[in-house]
């Protein structure tokens, strides 16, 4: 992918930000001169609850429009996070995703329930949950909620691969590195890597959603969002919890949202407007 | 002494094994490398820290770097002279140095280290 | 003292080096499993831990069983077990060995396990486990081996061994409930989501272990000239009976609450195990096997005369271990994977180098083992003779 023209972009947004002007995206999620102020010190996501809602009315709306319906953020995404196709479910790496209904809220069933609700595509990725279950199972804390916005990180350069936080995790949101990624097949993966300006992964280590940290860190929305906003779609909200002005605040008001088991007291951070 | 002569023998055994990596490199003494600067190098003059820092404790920087960037979210370094630089070893280090063959690789074989960077970090494509 | 173990006859040099071939074959696959990754196993990102963590538990609980001879030798001065605490310690020794490599080929990335004491981390049982178990090994050589060295110069051990053997008797039990622990605090893993997990590891790791020992013990009589004795045996083959019975009850108390209940989460897993959900059945054969050997196992032991015959009661070990291993060795972790988050099933297989690794993880246990025990009743026989 253009590496050249997207280092290009990263600096004149990393200018922009010096002079104070900001990009579109970077108003979205913080007040005025925030971003200047991160770059003196203290990260520019202090004090922040990430949290994101999804709204499955626009996103079944968008994949109605495709004959295949739509895929828009799990490419985006997975492209931007070098995330290679395995071509085998059972070693596959996923960061969004998408699942049936009855796949995504198993604790729901409903015998009288339509064969296309029940099959209903529902995008899925890390909870980034409040109380997150992984982080309590990691033994070197190479998984950890980050203190200043809540976002569960994965350091790769730390992880032993004993894939606790996979048993630990209720959503099947971890994925484990079963081979090395440089090596998945070829034909899958025609321009893999496909972002030279991330990086890869070694194999043993487990991989996750990090809501794009290393894009908040510049003002940007996470890259589905983007991708999302960008098709019109609209469908994902990225907000501050912890402001109660927030965008997705608003829509927490605004709409019934329901979370994903709930009932195991994860306190998970993605919300669905059904 | 019991055995004494095959205790010498095996002594002189061992001590021959130990040693064999110098006799095997003796008189081999390795060139010191000389890095290469590419041209946006050389036009930038300064790199985030001192010359001799960066030659000897590189990895120090990076190692710190990377602490910072994953788990504190700091993303944004100021060197000593004030400037600020995004902190990324892909991003910012090999955006200047993006002849791995003829700088980083020369002095990493030389002193014959073999860091696991390069596992996940991608090398810059170089032009030939 | 170690010098007994390099004098043996052929039989013994041949066990050693069939052992060492063993070894030497998994050590080949581990190499292949350290380049390629993982993915040269049966596991996959819904069964993201089999047999490797499999054997683990199971071997921890062998470890803990050591307790079984020690507690009522030096907390009930039960006389009889004198002769045979040193074969529970050594056992315990070499299982540990056994769960440290498991964990070890396990890993997606062995080359940082040092990480785990660089950031030690409270708030992981895995943390916990390590401590626990590398502690209890070291107690139990230290023990085993300076109880062995006092009995060979025909003097009373230290003073000091005695408070070792005092912690090491609740150590034994903290093993087995921190390896509990890993699994029975995991929201949404609803086989491993039990109280009682910790109880029942428990109650199969006193069966199993002490049916091994008595089976080493039996193997021991045989091919050297030291007798454990049939008193011990006979003793061991009741702590065996009662452990079992409390085990089978302990499983049974599991179906209850799952099928009176009707929650298809706690059901879900254990139709899975013996009927198979969602067409994946494949080991419904084994935990039928499991259960045909538990009942066998149980009606061997509960009868007097079966009981005291050494042929039926090795019999009886033999298929109690079966029963046991099949039950927390293989069926344990899968099921508690299964089903996954999305309740949907993925089948987990061992393949066969992940098989052979497991095999030669076995080996080098049994190697220790082997070495150990030499060493142990070489100075019985010196003593005895």
């Amino acid at each position: 992918m253009m590496g050249v023209d997207r280092r290009e972009f990263l600096k004149i947004t990393g200018y922009a930000a010096l002079f104070g002007l900001g990009g579109k995206a970077a108003m979205d999620i913080f007040a005025p001169g925030e971003l200047e102020a991160s770059m003196q010190g203290p990260p520019l996501t202090e004090g922040k609850r990430w949290a994101m809602v999804i709204d499955m009315g626009k996103c079944l709306e968008q994949q109605a429009k495709g004959k295949d319906g739509c895929k828009a953020c799990t490419e985006a995404c997975h492209r931007v996070h070098n995330v290679p196709d395995w071509g085998n479910p059972k070693h596959a790496i996923k960061w969004i995703w998408q699942d049936k209904y009855e796949h995504a809220f198993p604790d729901q069933p409903n015998p009288f329930m339509t064969e296309s609700v029940r099959h209903q595509p529902v995008i899925l990725l890390c909870n980034h949950c409040f109380n997150p279950p992984c982080v309590r199972v990691c033994p070197t804390k190479a998984t950890f909620k980050r203190e200043s916005d809540g976002i569960v990180m994965m350091d790769m350069h730390r992880c032993i691969g004993c894939r606790f936080c996979m048993a630990a995790c209720p959503y099947g949101s971890r994925s484990f590195n079963w081979g090395n990624p440089r090596k998945a097949p070829k034909d899958l993966n025609p321009d893999y890597p496909t972002n030279r300006d991330y990086p890869e992964r070694s194999k043993g280590v487990v991989e996750k959603c990090n809501f794009c940290a290393e894009l908040i860190a510049k003002g940007e929305l996470p890259a589905c969002v983007q991708e999302c906003d960008k098709i019109g779609a609209h469908a994902l909200t990225f907000g501050d919890l912890n402001d109660p002005e927030s965008n997705v605040r608003t829509l927490l008001q605004e709409h019934y949202t329901i979370r994903r088991k709930p009932e195991l007291g994860t306190e998970p951070n993605i919300f669905y407007i059904i | 002494m019991y055995d004494g002569g095959k205790i010498i023998i095996g002594l002189i055994i061992g001590l021959g094994l130990l040693l064999s990596p110098f006799f095997y490199n003796a008189g081999k003494a390795a060139k010191a490398p000389d890095p290469e600067l590419t041209q946006k190098a050389k036009e930038a003059k300064v790199c985030v820290a001192p010359t001799t820092y960066m030659r000897e404790s590189h990895f120090t920087l990076l190692d710190e770097w990377r602490h910072t960037v994953v788990r504190d979210g700091e993303r944004y370094y100021t060197s000593d002279d004030g400037k600020k630089y995004y902190k990324g070893l892909q991003t910012t280090c090999l955006d200047c140095h993006s002849n791995y063959s003829k700088f980083c690789e020369l002095c990493h074989n030389y002193v014959d280290v073999d860091p696991y960077c390069w596992d996940c970090h991608i090398l810059p494509e170089e032009k030939k | 003292m170690l010098d007994r173990a390099l004098k043996g006859s052929q039989g013994y040099w041949g066990w050693l080096i069939f052992l060492l071939v063993l070894m030497g074959i998994g050590l080949g696959c581990w190499l292949y499993q350290f380049f390629e990754g993982l993915k040269i196993t049966g596991m996959s990102r819904d069964v993201s831990w089999g047999l490797y963590i499999g054997q683990l538990t199971y071997f921890v609980g062998v470890a803990a069983s050591g307790v079984m001879v020690v507690l009522p030798y030096y907390l009930h001065d039960y006389k009889a077990f004198g002769k045979i605490t040193i074969l529970g310690e050594f056992l315990a020794v070499s299982s540990i060995v056994m769960c440290l490599l498991f964990v070890f080929v396990d890993l997606g990335n062995p080359v940082r396990i040092m990480n785990v004491i660089l950031y030690p981390t409270p708030n992981s049982i895995l943390f916990w486990d390590m401590i626990v178990l590398n502690v209890y090994m070291l107690l139990n050589i230290i023990i085993g081996w300076n109880v062995l060295a006092a009995e060979r110069k025909g003097i009373h051990y230290q003073k000091w061994i005695k408070v070792l053997i005092y912690i090491s008797i609740p150590w034994a039990f903290s093993i087995h409930t921190v390896t509990a622990f890993l699994y029975a605090g995991l929201p949404g893993r609803h086989y491993w989501l039990t109280s009682i997990m910790a109880a029942r590891f428990l109650s199969s790791a006193f069966c199993a272990g002490p049916a091994l020992l008595i089976l080493l013990c039996l193997i021991v009589k045989r091919v050297t000239n030291f007798d454990p004795g049939k008193e011990q045996i006979r003793t061991l083959a009741g702590i065996v009976t009662y452990a079992m019975l409390i085990n089978v009850f302990f499983f049974l108390l599991e179906l209850f609450t799952a099928f009176y209940s009707q929650i298809p989460g706690h059901m879900h897993p254990i139709v899975f195990l013996f009927k198979g959900l969602e067409g994946v059945g494949n080991l419904a054969p084994w935990m039928w096997a499991a259960a045909v050997f538990a009942v066998l196992s149980l009606v061997l032991l509960v009868v007097p005369s079966t009981r005291r015959n050494e042929g039926t009661l090795a019999v009886a070990c033999a298929v109690l271990i079966a029963a046991t291993w099949i039950d927390k060795g293989l069926g344990l972790i899968v099921a508690g994977f299964t089903p996954n988050p999305f309740d949907t099933v993925t089948q987990y297989w061992p393949t066969t180098p992940e098989v052979l690794i497991t095999i030669g993880v076995l080996a080098t246990g049994f190697f220790v083992l082997t070495v150990l025990y030499k060493v142990a009743v070489s100075i019985k026989e010196e003593a005895a003779a």
